[in-house]
């Protein structure tokens, strides 16, 4: 059988452009860490005053961090289409279930806390299409 | 190494087993970890529930006492409460083909065509009428919707779910009533005083009244039975001591094309 490999130097040069390219982004995060010292910074979120203050959200914070976005749905399905509107946590405490009135009524600045890991992790939900980003900015301007 | 077909046959085979084999050893790990992730942090189940104050039904019906009404602008502040507090933008101005109504007013001879007389009363024939979605006992508008983002709650409300309409207009073309708008632009910027507790809509999708099932959720009367000074009452059509009952039961009442059987659930007093 003929095993010789036609063309073997565009195929391999080929093959390795073809690698780098796509090993890019990892290379360009270990460049970046032997330059400036550290890696590509995580977005720091920053908690209002008042979401510090309760300590902890409707979940514990491991499970807000991976699983807001599935809550955020369960939510939607029970308040749209069985009028079910409260949600007692693990710890028996009552929550309403409204983006805009519940969850941005300690996480007020959506700037700083929902778009920075949003942007970082390239994700762009389209919540704030419909639901407004900035209730309580709102409801002062309206009653000045 | 020359590869046989024999040789071919048993990698697969060996491949094909250790898959199959790996899959459970998998799913015992994964399931395992979850497992005790749980019972770690749920001390006690979660729980969905409704409000205590909600109002409940078995089919919530409105009876509208139009002999209460004498001109359009009786009709205004009840129109603007509904539109106030649902976001509902103001299009007139620009182009009357987008407007948007949750409720609005018609001539009798367009609400009601097949009761229409060649001769009619003058009080009738001038009068404006509210209209709305009559949140229809047997809707057509879910029936053609393709994606059950308009459905039919257990108390009998005609829901729109935002989320999942894809803006075919089925509904629309469904509606006999005309109770539906659809947004083909952008609303945001016609909303002249957003309800910051209450979400807008966005383009490409279609809207009409919810008999206020917000407001029904913390125990509050619809916003336009509210602002009607009485003309428009609320309630639930099978119970046969509501107050709906009684007015149906004590005045004669007609209903929006009512032979098309729907079954509308708004009642006119006339």
């Amino acid at each position: 059988m003929n095993k010789r490999m036609y063309d073997k130097g565009k195929i391999l040069s080929g093959l390795v452009i073809f690698v780098l390219i796509m090993a890019f982004p990892f290379g360009y995060n270990i460049i970046a860490k032997i330059v400036t010292g550290k890696a590509v910074a995580a977005p720091e979120l920053i908690l209002t005053e008042k979401a510090k203050a309760e300590k902890e959200c409707v979940m514990s914070k491991t499970d807000m961090k991976s699983g807001h976005m599935q809550l955020l749905d369960e939510w939607r399905d029970h308040v749209v289409r069985n009028a079910d509107r409260v949600y007692v946590n693990s710890k028996g405490k009552a929550f309403d279930m409204s983006l805009s009135n519940t969850c941005l009524d300690c996480h007020s600045n959506k700037a700083e806390f929902c778009d920075r890991c949003h942007n970082y992790a390239s994700v762009s939900p389209y919540c704030w299409d419909c639901h407004i980003d900035n209730p309580k900015e709102e409801a002062k301007e309206a009653t000045e | 190494m020359e590869s046989t077909r024999r040789k071919f046959l048993k990698i697969a085979g060996i491949s094909t087993l250790g898959i199959a084999g790996a899959n459970p050893v998998l799913d015992a790990f994964a399931s395992e970890q979850q497992h005790g992730g749980e019972e770690e942090q749920h001390s006690q189940p979660v729980e969905i529930q409704k409000n205590e104050k909600a109002l409940k039904a078995k089919q919530w019906a409105m009876v509208i006492d139009t002999r209460k009404f004498e001109s359009a602008a009786d009709l205004e502040p009840i129109i603007e409460a509904c539109h106030k507090i649902h976001n509902v933008p103001d299009l007139s101005e620009e182009n009357q083909r987008h407007v948007i109504n949750w409720i609005w007013e018609e001539e009798y001879k367009h609400a009601f065509p097949n009761k229409a007389a060649k001769f009619l009363d003058e009080r009738l024939k001038h009068l404006p009428f509210p209209v709305l979605c009559n949140h229809c006992e047997n809707p057509p508008c879910v029936r053609v919707c393709p994606t059950k983002a308009t459905f039919k709650r257990d108390d009998g409300i005609v829901l729109m779910d935002f989320h999942r309409c894809i803006g075919c207009r089925f509904c629309m073309a469904a509606c006999p009533y005309g109770s539906r708008s659809f947004n083909f632009r952008d609303p945001r910027p016609f909303i002249e005083e957003r309800n910051p507790k209450f979400p807008t809509r966005m383009k490409g999708v279609v809207e009409k009244c919810n008999f206020c099932a917000e407001r029904l959720a913390v125990g509050k009367m619809p916003a336009c039975a509210e602002a009607s000074d009485g003309a428009i009452v609320f309630g639930d059509l099978y119970d046969p001591e509501s107050e709906v009952r009684e007015l149906i039961g004590s005045n004669y009442t007609i209903r929006r094309k009512q032979v098309l059987g729907t079954e509308p659930s708004v009642y006119y007093i006339v």
